[in-house]
């Protein structure tokens, strides 16, 4: 069973070498992934990731645990990247219309001209043969840099809402709509994907 | 096709109210309407289905690990910052 934050909060503050770096594997990759979504180059988000875990070790002190441990780490994590990034840019507003699903697919009247494709069983057949995983990873990177984000904290760390707005600094009604957005075109991706195969 | 009734949804409209749905956060009314159309519509209940799948696979992204050099240049890096708190 995974050690719950909170005890390896503990085992931190005593000094715990190996503590350190079990919170390393845990987060160093998502980390990676979510810094690379604000900066220009995986470089510069491997730099940041580093600096944020010295930023980790120096504020560990002063941690008053009222976020989760990850929450705090992850704001660390973007308040820097931000600071260092210029790929996002956080005045575009999300209010500009992104329809879930191309409005060609629909009749005059809103109904399905042409409806989804099945495709579950056919990816859950890949995924377990482990040949679905890498094109997921590689979809998630083609997905806007607030999309995925949102995606990244709330269904791959399956974060709640409420700490993704945290860490991200957005509204509720924002984190919702770039989640929709997110999902709908990755639901999209397992349809192309799928059917490219029939 | 079933009668459109005043305030029935359509198909086009209902995709977009699927992750308010999922996160719980239609109002009543809206909830009733969303769950009344996917009753009578097959595709919208694929396409539910679909954005579940779409998340649980998502899910399963587990993170890659760490090489042991990288475990190593951390240790390194927690030993430098407790000789410097020392």
């Amino acid at each position: 069973m995974m050690e719950s934050d909170g005890d390896l909060l503990l085992r931190l503050r005593s000094g715990d070498e190996r503590a350190f770096v079990t919170l390393v594997e845990r987060y160093h990759e998502p980390m990676l992934r979510l810094a690379l979504s604000f900066v220009p180059s995986p470089a510069v988000a491997e730099e940041v990731v580093q600096d944020t875990w010295l930023a980790v070790l120096r504020g560990l002190e002063g941690f008053e645990g009222r976020s989760s441990l990850q929450t705090w780490v992850f704001r660390i994590l973007v308040n820097r990247a931000r600071t260092t990034g210029t790929r996002e840019r956080r005045s575009v507003p999300v209010a500009d219309p992104e329809p879930a699903v191309d409005p060609a697919r629909f009749d005059a009247a809103g109904g399905w001209a042409d409806p989804p494709e099945r495709w579950i069983e056919a990816a859950e057949g890949r995924m377990e043969a482990g040949k679905l995983a890498d094109r997921i990873r590689a979809w998630m990177n083609e997905l806007p840099a607030r999309q995925r984000q949102v995606v990244i904290l709330r269904d791959i760390e399956e974060m709640s809402s409420e700490e993704v707005c945290a860490v991200l600094a957005i509204s509720d009604a924002n984190q919702r709509v770039l989640l929709h957005r997110g999902r709908s075109r990755l639901r999209q991706l397992f349809e192309d994907e799928f059917r490219e195969v029939r | 096709m079933r009668l459109l009734r005043g305030r029935d949804l359509v198909c086009q409209q209902a995709v977009e109210l699927v992750t308010a749905y999922l996160e719980g956060r239609l109002s009543r009314s809206a909830r009733r309407r969303f769950e009344a159309h996917l009753a009578g519509c097959p595709h919208c209940t694929e396409y539910l289905a679909q954005m579940r799948e779409t998340i649980s696979l998502t899910g399963r992204l587990a993170p890659e690990d760490l090489s042991p050099q990288m475990r190593d240049e951390f240790v390194e890096l927690y030993r430098r910052w407790k000789s410097e708190q020392q």
